[in-house]
């Protein structure tokens, strides 16, 4: 009877499988987490996670404080002050929205808050589109957000849960936004394991504020005047803490396969059809549907292409990235995302490859960048095959434009 | 009976009796570099002693941020938290929503802790009038809002807010060869509009430190009553209103006697006036005129008696015409505005 009792407690801690949106498996990480404090504001398209924490909510399914804001200033000010007083707390937003709360972005990596974040990423106003564009999470890059670009529902549930575990691990205390391409991953639904509670208690302790909590007990003062005598000092910090991100992030991620069964590989970015590829193209976010499927036509095709997807834009692997892309003799990076006025006015990931090869020991492939997908508007197979040819071009060392624009109505 | 509202206990705090009754603990003490004169320095202490050991302080940026709390000298003995201009309110509703979770979540200790966030009149009637609106209708958390009101920003060099009164001096409008009057605006009227505004909102009031003890019992009840609540103090500003810094207390006095300065209570929608404002109202004391009050500041030094009297006017109709006397501004009827040349 005790052997029987143990396989059906073995069987309610299995795994179960749904069919979900990206927003929706983003939501449920939050239930999983046991999250204290939540706050809403709508804006599409990430907003639909809100939605859906609302029902959890409503149904009991999860207890938090779930506060709708007056503003996206205000949804991030009140949880960044939650974190702060020792709750785990979640947001969001996207495009302008994201921007409005600017300023609650900039001081809460400064103030050392785990807050985890998601962007439904969205084109900036104006004129307005409901679609994606990278350029809102992107504006946070520098500030000591950890940045992820997710690619499936699967992702977004295991990454928010790597995430808080990451974000929260003292040797951290920095935010993370987790970015998901709007309507492409927010609305999309797929078939999602959904780990047992067991698993996710064994692999995310409880939050712990530490020696930071503010609370009567512990009568700190946060955030005091620094001015030239201490700022620097304290800005060296938050690079320290962002500079040890790497190795806890490979730690989570290994722990994560042990307990999840689970594997990412290399956590920073996702290689495709690599190994023997003469050229490779990358990108982050869903770009890798339109760009796997026109991989798999144009091998048959017998052009040996690959691709390589960044995840984690913050911290940016450099060192690893530099070395993987040596083995290949030209890179196309294409840019969901605009840099006016940038050097060869690249998207912003083609700009940080280039900074990332520069300065790298190995041989330094010509990188192409590309523009597209803007807005929302799709980027296709035909648009791959042309970007393709585009890097072959460089490759075989023929001159063309360092920044191509794709899809472009002419 | 069933509540949709689900609130947690606050601390019982018992008004004080009397000055000598107060106790002799202070949680604001030295470090700070305020002013010579600084009525903000002196409710903040004020508010910390009546507020009690077992409080929170969430600070907005201003002159309480950037003077008290200079790296490695702070003067706050309970903790302290700086928050961004705009966000007092954001900062009472996230913390004590943190502190709800928590405690019914069985990840801390159940203690009624107070929670209280205070701005200045940039932070609060301008920039933080939105997120100070919306907490206030967020009848779960209790936290207080408190807004210390000096009449400009002080902290960056005197430039006008919303709540600088009409014709003052300030570095954004310091009268010149061809106007005389720059800043054309009459004083938001702050503490009227978060009562009339906030039907869950059970307690609002104003208050001047010149009354220091009515000040802190204002603030004990505002903590005790639960929910979101409201406290607008007008402090005088040596600096930005241009006196010497021994009159502070006195200008305090001049404000609420003149009628300037209303002091209230609104509790669960009761209106009662208090302290000297009481008393003008029932005919027990005369209203002060405002040259009394106005010309004992350089900010007001370029007024013609056209411009005094034109003042005076305004603060006679207040006490006047409004439906609800020094409150809230509704009228009968339509009256012209004629302010000078």
């Amino acid at each position: 009877m005790a052997q029987l009792a143990t396989v059906l407690e073995d069987q309610r801690q299995t795994d179960e499988t749904a069919l979900i949106t990206g927003s929706e498996a983003i939501a449920v990480a939050c239930k999983l987490a046991d999250v204290d404090v939540i706050t809403a504001y709508p804006i599409r398209p990430y907003d639909t996670v809100m939605q859906y924490v609302s029902k959890l909510v409503s149904n009991g399914e999860l207890d938090c404080e779930y506060i709708v804001a007056e503003g996206e200033h205000s949804q991030f000010e009140i949880v960044k002050h939650a974190c702060a007083a020792g709750a785990r707390v979640f947001c969001g937003s996207s495009g302008v929205g994201w921007m409005y709360a600017m300023e609650a972005l900039t001081v809460t990596p400064a103030l050392r808050v785990p807050m985890v974040a998601m962007v439904g990423n969205r084109a900036l106003d104006d004129p307005g589109a409901f679609g994606v564009e990278h350029n809102d999470a992107l504006t946070v890059r520098d500030l000591g957000w950890q940045l992820v670009w997710v690619d499936t529902a699967q992702e977004a549930l295991d990454t928010a849960l790597i995430a808080y575990r990451v974000s929260e691990d003292r040797r951290i205390f920095l935010p993370c936004a987790i970015s998901c391409d709007g309507a492409f991953l927010t609305h999309s639904q797929a078939l999602v394991q959904i780990p047992s509670q067991k698993k996710v208690n064994e692999f995310l302790p409880r939050y712990n504020r530490a020696d930071l909590l503010l609370h009567p007990d512990n009568p700190i003062t946060v955030a005091p005047q620094g001015n030239e005598d201490w700022v620097m000092e304290i800005r060296r910090q938050n690079y320290a803490a962002m500079e040890r991100v790497s190795d806890v992030l490979r730690e989570a991620y290994d722990h994560f396969e042990r307990i999840f069964g689970r594997s990412y590989g290399n956590p920073f970015f996702e290689e495709f059809e690599t190994d023997d590829a003469d050229i490779v193209l990358m990108g982050m976010g869903t770009l890798s549907t339109p760009v796997k499927v026109a991989i798999r036509k144009m091998r048959k095709e017998g052009k040996k292409v690959g691709f390589v997807r960044m995840r984690w834009f913050r911290p940016f692997a450099a060192a690893e990235l530099a070395e993987c892309l040596s083995r290949f003799s030209a890179v196309g990076v294409v840019d969901r995302d605009y840099s006016f006025g940038s050097p060869y006015m690249s998207g912003v990931l083609a700009t940080e490859v280039r900074s990332a090869l520069y300065s790298a020991p190995g041989k330094k492939p010509p990188v192409v960048g590309f523009i597209a997908g803007l807005g929302g508007r799709e980027v296709t197979v035909p648009d791959v095959e042309r970007i393709t040819e585009g890097v072959y071009n460089a490759a075989q060392g023929r001159p063309q434009p360092l920044t191509q624009w794709i899809g472009l109505r002419e | 009976m069933a509540t949709y509202v689900q609130i947690d206990p606050t601390q019982k705090l018992e008004p004080f009796k009397a000055v000598k009754k107060i106790p002799l603990e202070e949680y604001f003490t030295s470090g700070h570099r305020t002013c010579q004169g600084c009525e903000s320095a002196l409710v903040m202490k004020m508010m910390a002693k009546a507020a009690g050991p077992r409080t929170i302080v969430l600070g907005s940026t201003g002159c309480m941020y950037v003077a008290n709390t200079t790296y490695y000298s702070t003067s706050w003995v309970v903790p302290w938290m700086h928050t961004q201009l705009g966000s007092s309110g954001s900062a009472a509703l996230g913390t004590a929503a943190a502190l709800k979770a928590l405690m019914r979540k069985g990840k801390m200790k159940k203690e009624p802790i107070n929670v209280i966030a205070f701005c200045g009149d940039g932070g609060g009637a301008d920039m933080g009038v939105g997120a100070i609106s919306a907490t206030l209708t967020h009848p779960d958390y209790n936290c207080l809002i408190l807004l210390y009101d000096n009449e400009s920003y002080a902290n960056t060099d005197i430039q006008l807010s919303g709540s600088t009164p009409w014709g003052a001096n300030t570095t954004f409008s310091t009268p010149g060869k061809m106007k005389r009057i720059m800043h054309r605006r009459w004083k938001k009227n702050m503490a009227g509009m978060m009562a009339a505004g906030h039907p869950e909102c059970r307690y609002v009031a104003t208050i001047c430190m010149s009354y220091g003890l009515a000040g802190m019992n204002s603030i004990r009840k505002a903590l005790t009553i639960g929910g979101p609540t409201f406290i607008h103090s007008l402090d005088p500003c040596p600096k930005g209103w241009d006196y010497d810094p021994y009159q502070s207390h006195e200008m305090g006095e001049l404000a609420v006697n003149t009628g300037v300065w209303p002091l209230y209570e609104v509790e669960d929608g009761v209106l009662k006036l208090t302290g000297r404002t009481q008393q003008i109202a029932a005919g027990k004391i005369k209203r002060q005129p405002v040259r009394d009050y106005l010309l004992k500041q350089g900010r007001f030094a370029h007024f013609t008696n056209d411009d005094i009297d034109y003042f005076q006017s305004k603060v006679d109709a207040m006490w006047e015409k409004w439906l609800v006397p020094g409150v809230i501004p509704f009228r009968r009827e339509v009256e012209e505005d004629h302010p000078p040349a």
